[in-house]
């Protein structure tokens, strides 16, 4: 499709005016409710909305509530793919503790881990940590199981093949299970930064002092729905550039994973 | 003189959930020192567990394996292996899995470098060090494995039909690559392969396997044909074309008798 960046602003553009239309007060003659603010009340409006970002943006106040949003994802991130490949690691390579912990394996991914933001509150006080231990929660599995996926079908000829060459048990680890996991690892990474983010959003918003999802909650508070939008649409955009960079830093990572567009051979 | 692998009494029986099932039986073979024996049968009768047997990825369920007259136990650390599929780590460039059984045994970086790099060169892959496995072709893939597996200087090389994956062109270039390499220092070679004519071309003794289970060595033939050889030219000389005949005709009732089982086994 020609224009397609163009066609997809129009109907970003075309969304909003139409969101416009139907939300500001006397513009149109009432038809759900009698009372003409009362669609504005509920659904915001976005020039108001857009009018909050400018502000957060132009007057500085976004930076800070940002960065700890960014410093939360990013620890929670790091944490819970290092204990998570640890775990995955040795599950994998060991059949006995893996036998041993699969029913409590299961039980911690099925449980809804949103319930135990209050108890790390409780732990770890409102600062960044209780949000980092939440997105913890979340990352690790989403890594643990991708890790233990990438050891149990590292393939068998490979590692022969490493055995053959004079490989021993700690570098067969290291130079085939490592690597073969880690590939499962990146290929994880949008899912499991997209949890990091949605653990400290989450957490920020159960409480805490500072961060998006704070202002999120501040707003809903006094009932300035015009504030909650603005806070979404920062967060939606943030997310935009987090996966973004992540997919900068996937292609990097797996150049050597062959991909259907490749055709340089020889 | 001690053979380089001897198969003493080989029996590998596997357990299945469909019973248990007797690849090789009571395979004695023995595979002299700078001697290059292939080993032909029909589709499924072994062949590969023999080689596995002898690198000391399996051990047999009887009988014994003898390396340079002592008994193998364990890896087989004298042997390289050149495997029929796919065997490069993928998330290696071309030098690093040439150098990684340096790597493994302890060798300076620089050094294993520069002696990777040498081997690339005389797999004629000199400048596709940095290429990763997936941007090779399958042929330069089997050039890398091969040159992963000699720059370790294993005084036996086993190969489980190594170049079945390739094109007829690529194949016989192979072929006559392998075999100058093999001619520069006269190692032991235990080679697999399905295909009667590549036995001969590369070979000195071949040994026909008969059809599984329980396979067992029913033939073999001594190749008097003059080395150096170019296996696409030597495909018509009239003595090759002689001892084809004679080793296919006693091949062929093995390979109709194999055949009829997978047949079989797919009918069913």
């Amino acid at each position: 499709m020609r224009y397609l960046r163009l066609w997809q602003l129009l109907l970003f553009v075309g969304i909003f005016a139409l969101w416009q239309v139907l939300a500001q007060p006397e513009l149109l003659p009432p038809i759900v409710w009698d009372n003409p603010h009362r669609a504005a009340f509920f659904f915001g409006e976005p020039l108001k909305i857009f009018k909050v970002v400018w502000e957060w943006f132009a007057g500085g106040v976004i930076y800070e509530h940002l960065w700890v949003t960014l410093q939360e994802t990013a620890l929670a991130f790091v944490i819970g793919s290092v204990l998570g490949l640890v775990a995955g690691l040795w599950l994998g390579l060991s059949p006995t503790a893996s036998a041993l912990f699969d029913p409590y394996i299961t039980a911690m991914n099925a449980m809804p881990r949103v319930v135990l933001a209050p108890i790390f509150m409780v732990w770890f006080g409102l600062g960044i940590w209780s949000k980092v231990a939440l997105g913890v929660t979340l990352v690790f599995f989403i890594v643990f199981f991708n890790v233990y996926q990438g050891v149990k079908e590292v393939s068998p000829v490979v590692l022969n093949n490493a055995v053959m060459l004079g490989a021993n048990r700690r570098q067969l680890l290291r130079y085939v299970y490592l690597p073969s996991a880690t590939s499962w690892l990146f290929s994880s990474l949008h899912t499991s930064v997209g949890m990091a983010f949605v653990g400290a959003v989450v957490g920020e918003y159960l409480g805490s002092a500072r961060g998006v999802g704070y202002l999120i909650q501040q707003a809903e508070g006094a009932f300035d729905i015009n504030t909650v939008f603005a806070g979404i649409l920062v967060l939606t955009a943030f997310a935009l550039v987090l996966d973004f960079a992540v997919g900068k830093v996937e292609r990097r990572l797996l150049v050597w994973r062959p991909s259907q567009s490749e055709t340089e051979k020889l | 003189m001690t053979a380089a692998v001897e198969f003493d009494a080989i029996t590998c029986t596997f357990a299945g959930k469909a019973g248990s099932y007797t690849a090789v039986k009571g395979v004695s073979l023995a595979i002299g020192a700078g001697e290059f024996v292939s080993v032909v049968g029909p589709t499924g009768c072994g062949k590969s567990t023999l080689l596995n047997v002898a690198a000391g990825l399996l051990g047999p369920s009887s009988g014994t394996t003898r390396v340079f007259g002592e008994p193998l136990a364990g890896i087989n650390r004298r042997a390289g292996y050149m495997f029929q599929s796919e065997a490069l780590m993928p998330w290696r460039t071309a030098l690093a899995n040439v150098t990684a059984g340096l790597q493994f045994r302890g060798v300076a970086p620089d050094a294993a470098r520069a002696r990777g790099q040498d081997w690339l060169e005389r797999v004629g892959l000199g400048g596709f060090g940095d290429r990763y496995p997936h941007q090779l072709s399958g042929g330069m893939r089997k050039r890398t494995a091969l040159a992963q597996m000699l720059i370790l200087d294993p005084q036996i090389l086993l190969m489980d039909e190594p170049f079945s994956a390739l094109d007829v062109q690529t194949r016989q270039l192979m072929e006559n690559e392998l075999l100058e390499l093999w001619n520069a220092d006269r190692k032991s070679v235990l080679f697999i392969t399905h295909d009667l004519e590549e036995a001969i071309a590369l070979s000195d003794r071949v040994v026909v396997l008969s059809a599984g289970p329980a396979a067992r060595p029913i033939g073999e033939f001594a190749i008097d044909l003059p080395r150096p050889r170019d296996v696409s030219e030597i495909r018509h000389d009239a003595r090759f074309i002689e001892l084809h005949d004679r080793i296919w005709h006693s091949m062929k009732e093995e390979v109709l008798k194999g055949y009829a089982q997978t047949r079989n086994r797919v009918a069913s």
